[in-house]
């Protein structure tokens, strides 16, 4: 006997030949899953279910689900006269529903699949996964914030703006800029928001047709051409340099009336700090042309440098990376953008500001009065409320002195890291001091058949999280190690030890522990072109199975 | 500091390691004139304690939701959402991980993503969905530019019952990538003649249903038109509970479907983070924004999934790549999918049967109030009134009352006419008490 799932019902012998015979053909392939899920020799001690101990397999929502079940108590309305005009839905939608308990079970099985910063190290570069306090989701759960409607009159939500008018000014003051534009949802979306109040400021000079050109050095994360290219911009490349750097010398070399901008990361994405940035700002400003700032390693100067001091005229702050809102597995974020006096002007609607003793919210651009002159609007409604509550308790938390700490911790535990490992992997820039994260390159790598790929496979066996591998383009075989203020020196020196001990296996020739890897995780690795060659993007219904074939 | 795990011992220690005195020397690339020495002119460090006390007051001054009748829509919506769903997305493992580029040990990630775009695909009637957008204001700018890349022509008509939000993110981006934008009128009453703006120039029309006024449009002559001359209909809507109820935008020849996820499993959380809903064909697959997870298997053959498609992502193609977009809705779109598999079909149909039957009720009840008419023939769960008096007034009004009352028009359309007009919302949450206590108040102010 078969449940819904394809596993017994009823308890059978351990032991028979063929723990598929009898099954349909869905039930035996989640047979087959089951058998093979984790990976290491299920011959050695085969579980009748495939799963094994805490190692659960869990079936697609799809294959458990039931049309007529719902996990949600409502009572159906009284009659009434619909007012659809007609344009009822006939058929079925095809959602399955769960019972509570089965909905329950279904998700937590399914996070025990996961790695998260809880879980362990996850030295991702670029992406600073640091500590997630559950202060912060406390905070942004509290109803005054939570459960408020972002068109409500202001006047029932004066709190609401208190609280993004406190994160503005904290932003502003770490970075010493003019002004903060809120909105943008991430990243991504604050380059956007960035380029199109430059994009604006040029227009007002008169040069909107002249100056299309955008400055993107090779080293650059792909949102950035790809946000210059979103809005018409032509992407100039500076090359990269062998000291990891961007010269002012390149930069000036490509300079010209065309120039509207250049779209610089610092930290850079090698994990170094750029000591020409004050040159090559003034040059930028020099040519008539802007300086946006990719802040994404904001985190490591917080409290040590400051953007505006550096001449930076936009730059946008992730506040899930530096100030710590959750990834959430890849979301939501938030990226809010500080402005220079030249392009404050520019700041997109909505903003908030002071009036006769209380806050109001500029919604459309002519209200927005004296010179400001608003681009538009990035999004519907004010943005990422939800981030900017637990951007505002992680700062609170850390005060002045925390954040600064915070960097100086950051930057410390990757040298360490640095230091570490130094001997045995190359980096290709010499062994000079790093920002808050390491860069290595594969040149270690050599001639042993192994590559940072599969180095990043045997480091889940670890139980490790890998690092950003392949990022930045520059460096053959990037491996970008970011572990964050949040590791303590005990975890960072097993970490070492661990990559340590991989690297003299992979020079020792130990090539199976490699390329065959991870033999521990939840799966073996995964088909990646397969997937994109023949795409199935969503559950289909099996085709019918033909039981007179058996 | 709580968050940090060195003391100052192991801080020496590692300097020493590394083979620096002072920390400052690893900070020897910034300009020596610009490193700070002194923390920056904020408040020092604080307890947990005294965080919660600063946040609280904060929240108390907003009045929220659930503490008041509530009736405010225009793009957000007020439902409840299960305790189950924010448990379970506050467990360490969906709510501190990353994207899933090392798909091995992510595939609870990637396992939801995938039933996310299975159930959204089946909701809006299309073949592909993908992994979520920020939002639908920003869903559908994206749309209008995969439109674009699509027909090769660069020009969209929007109409006039497209969210005013919505309609100016699409302005401010075609503006900034010289795009050409026709934006009709408001169209209150549900009536614009937009066929006559299809014609061989347009890339693509998009129109809302529900539209912003509330009332349910019927798409499927207008995707034949669109049809007829190459254009494509994006089909916006902002209440995804009104899918349980009304034909899918795929039934009715929508060739791009962007919606607004919020109202299944998030919070009203002052308008974000939200979840954007993007769904389209089989055959405009390359030119979609976004991240889309597929099913494969691993190297024993057991079944798994991976992002994929990623050629079209600015990580791989930069500047040639279909959006900028890294970070989307990853926990949010979890959000909405604990939360739609815990209605199912059925849950789903009566929530969304109860929508329609409240704001049935409620319409009723403030058609009878003295100086108010519905505008509306048709609505889900959102509908316009016509007041006495102009709306702005009034909603502060009820606000004093303890009515939250809805969106007046003049505050997404200013300057256009339309000041006595009242946008109003109703959903599971409202009683009968709260539509008495609604009518009463309307009542006195009018
Ligand atoms: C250097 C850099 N720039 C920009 C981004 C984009 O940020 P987001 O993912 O928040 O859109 C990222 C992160 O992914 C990044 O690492």
């Amino acid at each position: 006997m078969l449940n819904r799932q394809g596993r017994p019902s009823a308890p059978q012998a351990h032991g028979v030949s063929d723990p598929a015979a009898g099954m349909g053909d869905q039930a035996a392939r989640l047979q087959g899953d089951a058998n093979r899920a984790t990976g290491s020799n299920p011959e050695a001690h085969p579980t009748f279910t495939g799963n094994k101990a805490l190692a659960q397999i869990e079936p697609l929502l799809f294959e458990i689900g039931r049309y007529d079940t719902t996990g949600v108590d409502l009572d159906e309305p009284e009659d009434f006269e619909p007012r659809l005009g007609g344009l009822e839905r006939k058929e079925a939608i095809g959602l399955p529903g769960l019972s509570e308990p089965e909905t329950m079970r279904h998700y937590v099985r399914l996070s025990q699949q996961n790695y998260g910063i809880d879980t362990g190290l996850f030295p991702l570069g670029s992406c600073t996964m640091k500590h997630n306090a559950r202060l912060n989701e406390r905070m942004a759960r509290l109803p005054g914030f939570s459960d408020v409607h972002p068109l409500q009159p202001v006047s029932t939500v004066q709190g609401a703006l208190e609280l993004m008018n406190e994160l503005g000014r904290y932003l502003v003051t770490l970075t010493n800029m003019t002004a903060v534009a809120l909105s943008p949802k991430a990243g991504a979306h604050g380059e956007l928001c960035g380029m199109m109040a430059i994009k604006a400021a040029i227009e007002a000079k008169g040069e909107g047709k002249t100056r299309n050109v955008v400055l993107v050095p090779d080293s650059a994360h792909g949102t950035n051409p790809a946000t210059a290219a979103l809005i018409g911009f032509k992407v100039k490349p500076v090359p990269a340099r062998e000291d990891g750097w961007v010269h002012v010398e390149d930069v000036k070399e490509r300079l010209g009336p065309d120039v509207a901008a250049i779209m610089l990361t610092n930290p850079n994405t090698c994990g170094l700090f750029e000591p020409q940035v004050v040159e090559i700002a003034k040059a930028i400003h020099d040519a008539g042309a802007y300086f946006y700032c990719d802040g994404a390693n904001f985190n490591a100067i917080v409290g040590k440098a400051k953007p505006g001091d550096l001449g930076v005229d936009a730059m946008h702050i992730n506040l899930h990376k530096t100030f710590s809102t959750p990834h959430g597995g890849g979301g939501p974020g938030s990226g809010p953008v500080v402005l220079s006096e030249r392009l404050a002007p520019f700041a997109p609607v909505p903003f908030v500001r002071m009036k006769d003793g209380s806050f109001e919210l500029v919604e459309q651009n002519d209200e927005a009065g004296g010179t400001a002159a608003p681009f538009g609007r990035m999004t519907a409604f004010h943005g990422q409320m939800g981030m900017y509550v637990r951007a505002l308790s992680y700062m609170l938390s850390h005060g002045s002195d925390g954040m600064k700490q915070a960097s100086e911790d950051a930057v410390l535990n990757a040298n360490y890291i640095r230091a570490g490992l130094a001997d045995l992997m190359s980096l290709p820039f010499g062994n000079k001091p790093c920002m808050h994260e390491v860069l290595f390159d594969d040149a270690w790598l050599k001639d042993t058949g192994v590559t940072t790929l599969d180095v990043a496979k045997a480091m889940i066996d670890e139980g490790y999280h890998p690092m950003t591998m392949y990022f930045p383009l520059v460096v053959h075989g990037a491996m970008l190690i970011e572990p964050t203020e949040s590791e303590s020196k005990t975890s960072l020196d097993l970490f070492v030890a661990m990559l340590r001990d991989l690297a003299m296996a992979a020079k020792n020739g130990e090539k199976e522990r490699f390329t065959g890897a991870p033999y521990h995780a939840p799966r073996r690795r995964l088909d990646e072109t397969r997937a994109a060659r023949s795409p199935v993007l969503k559950w289909s219904p099996p085709a019918p199975v033909a039981e007179a074939a058996e | 500091m709580r968050y940090l795990p060195l003391s100052d011992t192991d801080r020496s220690e590692m300097l020493a390691r590394i083979g620096v005195n002072h920390v400052d020397e690893l900070f020897a690339d910034v300009p020596k004139n610009l490193l700070l020495r002194e923390p920056v002119d904020l408040p020092r460090r604080k307890g947990e304690l005294e965080v919660e006390r600063i946040l609280s007051r904060m929240s108390a001054k907003n009045i929220s939701a659930s503490s008041v009748p509530f009736f405010v829509g225009a793009g957000a919506y007020k439902h409840h959402v299960p305790a189950t769903v924010d448990h379970l997305i506050q467990r360490s493992e969906f709510l501190t991980s990353y994207t899933p580029y090392q798909p091995e040990i992510a595939q609870g990630t990637l396992q939801y993503l995938f039933e996310f775009q299975t159930q959204v695909a089946a909701l809006t009637g299309m073949e592909v969905a993908n992994a979520s957008m920020y939002d639908s204001s920003t869903g559908t700018g994206e749309a209008v530019l995969m439109a674009h890349r699509v027909t090769k022509r660069r020009k969209a008509v929007l109409s006039g019952g497209l969210h005013p939000h919505y309609a100016d993110v699409v302005r401010t981006l075609s503006e900034m990538s010289s795009d050409d934008v026709v934006t009709m009128a408001p169209d209150v009453g549900g009536t614009e003649d937009i066929l006559s703006r299809i014609d061989d120039s347009v890339s693509c029309v998009v129109v809302q249903s529900p539209d912003v006024f509330g009332n349910v449009r019927d798409l499927k002559p207008i995707a034949d038109k669109a049809h007829q001359h190459g254009v494509l209909l994006i089909a916006v809507f902002t209440e995804v509970v009104s899918l349980g109820l009304l034909k899918s935008p795929g039934s009715m020849g929508a060739d791009i479907v962007v919606g607004e996820g919020q109202s299944i499993g998030n919070a009203l959380n002052f308008g974000g983070p939200y979840v954007g809903l993007f769904a389209t064909q089989s055959k405009f697959l390359r030119q979609m924004p976004g991240r889309l997870c597929g099913e494969t298997v691993d190297a024993d053959g057991s079944r798994g999934f991976v992002l994929t498609l990623s050629t079209r992502e600015q990580h791989i193609r930069r500047d040639k790549a279909t959006s900028n977009i890294c970070t989307n809705s990853g926990l949010c779109s979890l959000a909405f999918t604990i939360h739609m598999t815990l209605l199912g079909e059925a849950g789903l149909s009566r929530l969304a049967r109860i929508n329609h039957a409240n704001a049935v009720k409620l319409a009723d009840q403030l058609a009878a109030v003295k100086g108010v008419e519905v505008l509306n023939k048709t609505f889900f769960n959102e509908f316009t009134l016509k007041l006495a008096k102009p709306a702005a007034e009034v909603v502060e009004r009820l606000a004093e009352k303890g009515v939250l009352a809805g969106v007046p028009v003049s505050r997404l359309l200013p300057g256009a006419g339309l000041d006595n007009l009242l946008l109003v919302a109703s959903t599971e949450v409202n009683t009968d008490d709260d539509r008495a206590a609604f009518a009463a108040a309307l009542k006195e102010v009018l």
